[in-house]
């Protein structure tokens, strides 16, 4: 048996005049589920939250929380936890209190509220900083409060708005893990807008990858990396390298196109027929420097190389195409020979299967 | 090295000396045309036309007096509540309404630029028994017989109101902008209604400049002379009004400058108590 959605969106879109921020977005969240908005700036992630939040109103589509039409009711009333990227806490009242806000609205009794603010300031790792303002707070601890002020009511569902945005990245980690750590926990549903992909990969169940005001692919993390379903999501989830061509056979799983390096084959992302302009994406650490051609199930390309970059676990190099295509390789650094250096002419290599064939608008 | 440090340490007193030849001038200035006449005047409080202090028991004591500082005061308090209940919205909105911000700050500034005594006399030609707010009313059959609105209380309000709304919508209007903007839409996501997320979090936090505002506007009332002097009645005579009196038509400089000092004193202690107020409203 499968649970009703916590939440549902249908259609759900936001003008400003004539620009169009959101243009129809279509979600299901399932009960417990982590649900990160992955997105450039503009792209109308942050201001679909603010609809479900209440503080935005939809120009049009439908959405529902555990089945109850939003569209009517004000945010005061939704029963949805908010966290804010520059964490919006009451500077004049103190920690406890921030976290009390919320208790006090909702009119629960002094005794009962008293120990839900303390369990829920011990849970995330704050139980002695009650009696401070938050301005005698870190940026992180700060970012905890706000948690713990969004958490202590136990709303159905929890939006953070890019919470991580202000923190720097040794902390910003840390907190991830964090809020992995109370959401599986808690188990409480979460709708997480960020712009950073290694966030989202980190702590999602799915992600949906927004562009121009639409929901451009919504999956697993894996699926979204090994199968992107458009040239946008192959560049914006992880690194990409792309060639364009054209269709020149197609089967089911395996599609060839004809380049300007020659003949490459790779998986489809959708169904492509012979004539469509396509597009090859590959993923940098699928990407090998071959000695001899090596046939068969594999693509290669002659390419010289222009930048060898060292990152200590592995080296990073970019090579040029003839057309002046660049393709991007990480070795792993007990595969990397010592001597790569710009000017060299390699060939590249990858399996077929391991790169992805995708419609060339 | 040696002739730099030197150089260096010759620096801090000779600016020091030039800030001060800087504003000597205009100290100067105020000392000799504004304290030294109100030092003159005030000494004068104990020593005309004898010496001692039979000035300030007059004014303390007797019910004339007495019945003033009443009214100075009931018109101030009254003054400065006006003007932070309708001060207060507009402020709102010029803080929140980017687009209505210009607009605002011209419409409330526009009286700044006219003299209070024309603005007075303007407000004489509205609101008196056969002017134009009347003559509209009876015109439209909604009153009968005319509504009194000048030489009372209601014109001296109306009129003060008027000419000290600004000093209460700018200071108001600082400390909403300074608010965080995602701090109400942050209220409004835990539960709070409206109302509930005003008097909470943006209320508190308009301390300081709802106490600046009001104690400009209550400091200004105190004082205030032309507005009462013309738009009110025989029972609406101030403090200020009364010195002013006392010299231009008794010649008694000494009950004049015990009612200065009485306001001075009056006004100065206000001063502090909401400079007190705003210091401890501001987190730290």
């Amino acid at each position: 048996m499968t649970d009703a959605p916590v939440l549902t969106l249908r259609g759900i879109g936001k003008d400003y005049g004539r620009t169009v921020a959101v243009d129809a977005v279509d979600l299901e969240l399932r009960r417990g589920e982590f649900v990160s908005f992955l997105g450039p700036s503009g792209s109308g992630k942050t201001t679909t939250l603010m609809m479900i939040a209440g503080l935005q109103t939809p120009s049009r589509g439908e959405m529902l929380l555990q089945g109850r039409d939003l569209g009517p009711v004000p945010p005061y009333r939704r029963n949805i936890g908010v966290v804010f990227q520059n964490y919006a806490l009451f500077p004049h009242l103190s920690v406890a209190a921030n976290v009390a806000f919320p208790l006090q609205m909702r009119r629960v009794g002094r005794t009962e509220m008293a120990r839900r603010v303390g369990e829920t300031l011990a849970l995330v790792g704050l139980p002695d900083h009650g009696a401070r303002l938050p301005a005698q707070l870190s940026g992180g601890q700060q970012q905890r409060v706000a948690l713990a002020r969004a958490l202590v009511y136990q709303p159905p569902l929890l939006l953070m708005d890019e919470p991580l945005g202000a923190l720097d990245k040794k902390l910003r980690e840390q907190l991830q893990l964090e809020i992995s750590r109370l959401h599986r926990e808690l188990g409480i549903t979460v709708l997480y807008v960020t712009h950073d992909q290694e966030e989202a990969l980190v702590m999602s169940d799915r992600i949906a990858v927004f562009n121009d005001g639409r929901i451009e692919q919504i999956g697993r993390p894996q699926e979204l990396y090994e199968h992107p379903a458009s040239r946008f999501v192959a560049g914006f989830v992880g690194e990409s390298s792309f060639i364009v061509g054209r269709v020149t056979s197609a089967a089911a799983n395996r599609v060839a196109i004809e380049t300007a390096h020659g003949m490459l084959c790779g998986h489809p992302a959708t169904s492509l027929a012979p004539g469509d302009a396509a597009v090859l994406a590959v993923r940098p650490e699928r990407v090998g420097i071959s000695e001899e051609a090596a046939g068969g199930d594999r693509n290669v390309v002659h390419a010289r190389l222009v930048e060898v970059i060292y990152l200590g676990q592995s080296r990073k190099f970019m090579a040029a195409l003839p057309n002046g295509e660049i393709i991007t390789g990480l070795l792993p650094i007990a595969l990397a020979a010592d001597d790569l250096a710009p000017g060299q002419t390699v060939d590249l290599t990858w399996r077929a299967s391991e790169c992805t064939i995708l419609p060339d608008h | 090295m040696e002739p730099v440090a030197a150089d260096l340490t010759g620096a801090g007193p000779t600016s020091r000396a030039s800030h001060l030849l800087l504003v000597l001038p205009a100290t100067l200035f105020v000392l000799v045309v504004f304290a030294l006449p109100v030092a003159w005047l005030l000494s004068r409080s104990v020593s005309d036309p004898a010496w001692g202090l039979d000035n300030f028991r007059t004014v303390l004591r007797e019910p004339v007096y007495l019945g003033l500082m009443r009214n100075t005061v009931q018109i101030s308090v009254a003054t400065t509540v006006l003007c932070v209940l309708l001060g207060y919205p507009v402020a709102h909105v010029m803080a929140t309404c980017p687009r209505l911000t210009r607009l605002l700050t011209f419409v409330v500034l526009v009286p700044f630029w006219s003299s209070v005594l024309v603005r007075t006399f303007a407000w004489m030609v509205l609101l008196q028994n056969n002017g134009l707010i009347n003559r509209a009313l009876l015109g439209s059959g909604l009153v009968r017989q005319p509504i009194e609105m000048i030489f009372n209380r209601t014109g001296v309000l109306i009129g003060m109101v008027q000419v000290l709304l600004p000093f209460v919508i700018f200071p108001l209007y600082g400390s909403i902008r300074a608010i965080d903007p995602a701090l109400m839409p942050a209220a409004a996501c835990m539960g709070a209604t409206p109302a509930r997320a005003f008097l909470r979090v943006q209320l508190p936090l308009t301390i300081p400049g709802l106490t600046t505002g009001a104690t400009l506007v209550f400091v200004l009332s105190l004082g205030y002379f032309v507005t009462p002097a013309l738009l009110g009645g025989r029972r609406d005579v101030v403090i200020a009004r009364m010195i002013q009196m006392e010299i231009g038509q008794f010649g008694d400089w000494g009950v004049a400058a015990a009612l200065s000092l009485v306001l001075l004193v009056a006004t100065l202690s206000l001063l502090g108590f909401s400079r007190l107020l705003v210091r401890r409203g501001r987190p730290t």
